[in-house]
């Protein structure tokens, strides 16, 4: 059958020429809440259009973000845990770290508030409540910077969670989308950062009960990989991109984007840090 | 590419069939980012079906017609390795192509490369254990025919999986269906990095991350259709060539 062989042949040689073109490109291991609140697709084409240069996203948990960045595996690592971060410059493994933005976390839980913690400002007084009321609470367990935030705040309120595991306290081990969906499910309370909240469709029956703690505040930062330590870490086009997003430009193009006429997200390169 | 933000008691029928709306309204619309996943969906997975059938197939039919010492215990382990949990396969292609890794050097790790690497080694034990299975009852009949011919077991694969390519073509869908329906592999080595390694079952599981339900849901049924079509499609091809061979 040659006229089956020729066609065979063509779509082949076809096929194989839709390999992408070869073109500038950098890999930035990142965080669920950027990637899944919008925010790249906002700002990135911005950059891309600057630069020349193609931003590739993996969205994954700070922690795992953190560790694609000392096997070498991205270029820049955007993430949003600082004491995280600092260890990972200390370590040698990229940095200096930069500033980027901040938004906040917010606590959700159910609009019925078993644990009657709604209105309250002080939100380790809202988790001293969830534990006393032993009301669901779904942590993301997943070392993301979220999850660091959470157990931060647990601490400063003077609640070990972990006594109620697999009771009332219940760690799921996923991004914060997943980590949502249970608690929409499961009518329970979960520290969210705001962006990703926004952004979230499946609420069901929750909604903020607490907001404005000076202690939910979440800083992001941006570092690029160690070049020394990964050869094929490519330094120049990463540094561009951070170079960009702490540029006039790239800090206007964050507070540009906004979900419902809300901002979800506020530069901050050249302000001091709250708390540093 | 939106959903209801619907609270009320029937919200989740009604996501079902906001569902099909959505599905009918992306393939009507030819929406070019969905367009696009669909094409990477389905460059990956055939490429790696076409790797794992280079593998695979022949291994099968060898292991179809020679006896060898040992030869159970590669049966045996063949066969399990058909229950290789795909986010392990993922892992272990991630460690290889990471960097840090063995094989860091070639810049796999994050490329649509590496999710046709892991899709092939998963696919691949499928295949061979399938194939052997269904040629060697053919063997049973032709063994006695070849061998007068002064064929041995090399000469009789060729000959073994031209005379079963009818059967071994379920075999392959088999081996795409898996391909095709993969997630955990994928989401590790390929990173789920928009318009580069995207693919339909990343982007669903990305839209069930954002709550986006009904997205997901129209995703889903979109992955199903194309599936369908290929079967459909490699069942024609399999009756035209019958009919043709008579």
């Amino acid at each position: 059958m040659p006229i089956l062989r020729r066609v065979l042949l063509a779509a082949f040689l076809a096929w194989a020429g839709m390999a992408t073109a070869q073109e500038r490109s950098i890999t930035v291991a990142s965080t669920t809440s950027t990637e899944q609140s919008g925010l790249f697709s906002h700002i990135l084409p911005l950059f891309t259009q600057a630069s020349g240069i193609a931003v590739r996203v993996v969205a994954l948990g700070t922690g795992q973000a953190l560790d694609v960045g000392r096997r070498g595996d991205a270029d820049v690592v955007f993430v949003h845990d600082r004491a995280a971060e600092q260890r990972f410059v200390a370590e040698g493994f990229g940095g200096p770290r930069r500033r980027v933005m901040y938004n906040d976390f917010v606590l959700v839980g159910p609009a019925t508030d078993p644990a009657g913690i709604a209105g309250l400002t002080d939100s380790t007084a809202a988790l001293q409540r969830i534990a006393v009321a032993r009301a669901p609470f779904i942590s993301r367990g997943d070392r993301s910077g979220t999850h660091a935030a959470e157990l931060r705040l647990w601490q400063m309120a003077g609640v070990d969670p972990v006594s109620g595991r697999g009771q009332w306290y219940r760690e799921v081990g996923q991004g914060m989308g997943p980590a949502l969906n249970t608690a929409a499910a499961q009518n329970a309370y979960l520290l969210a950062d705001r962006g990703t909240w926004l952004s979230f469709r499946n609420r069901q029956e929750l909604k903020i009960l607490v907001e404005g703690d000076a202690r939910l505040f979440n800083q992001y930062g941006v570092m690029l990989v160690n070049p020394q330590r990964h050869p094929g870490v490519k330094a120049a086009e990463g540094q561009r991109f951070i170079d960009w997003l702490v540029s006039p430009a790239g800090q206007a193009a964050i507070a540009a984007y906004k979900i419902s006429g809300e901002q979800l997200f506020f530069p901050n390169a050249d302000k001091p840090e709250p708390g540093a | 590419m939106t959903a209801s933000d619907t609270n009320c008691q029937s919200g989740r029928v009604q996501d079902l069939a906001s569902a099909f709306a959505t599905a009918l309204g992306l393939v009507a619309t030819a929406d070019p980012a969905v367009m696009r996943i669909l094409l990477l969906s389905l460059r990956v997975s055939l490429t790696a079906l076409a790797l794992a059938a280079l593998v695979g197939l022949p291994l099968g039919a060898l292991l179809a017609v020679a006896r060898f010492p040992g030869r159970q215990a590669v049966l045996v382990a063949l066969n399990a390795l058909m229950g290789l949990p795909p986010v392990v396969a993922g892992l272990l292609i991630y460690l290889l192509l990471s960097r840090a890794g063995p094989l860091g050097p070639l810049g796999l790790l994050f490329t649509p490369t590496a999710m046709v690497i892991a899709q092939a080694v998963l696919i691949a034990p499928i295949l061979a254990a399938l194939s052997r299975q269904v040629l060697e009852g053919l063997w049973e009949e032709y063994a006695e025919q070849l061998r007068s011919f002064g064929a041995g077991p090399w000469r009789a694969v060729p000959t073994l999986l031209w005379d079963g390519r009818f059967a071994l073509m379920t075999v392959l869908l088999a081996g795409f269906g898996r391909a095709a329906a993969e997630v955990g592999a994928v989401m590790i080595v390929g990173g789920n990095i928009e318009g580069f390694t995207r693919v339909m079952t990343t982007a669903i599981a990305l839209e069930t991350s954002k709550g986006d339900l009904p997205l997901a849901l129209a995703l889903g049924l979109l992955l199903m259709a194309i599936v369908l079509a290929v079967n459909a499609l490699a069942q024609g091809l399999r009756e035209a060539a019958a009919e043709r061979a008579g």
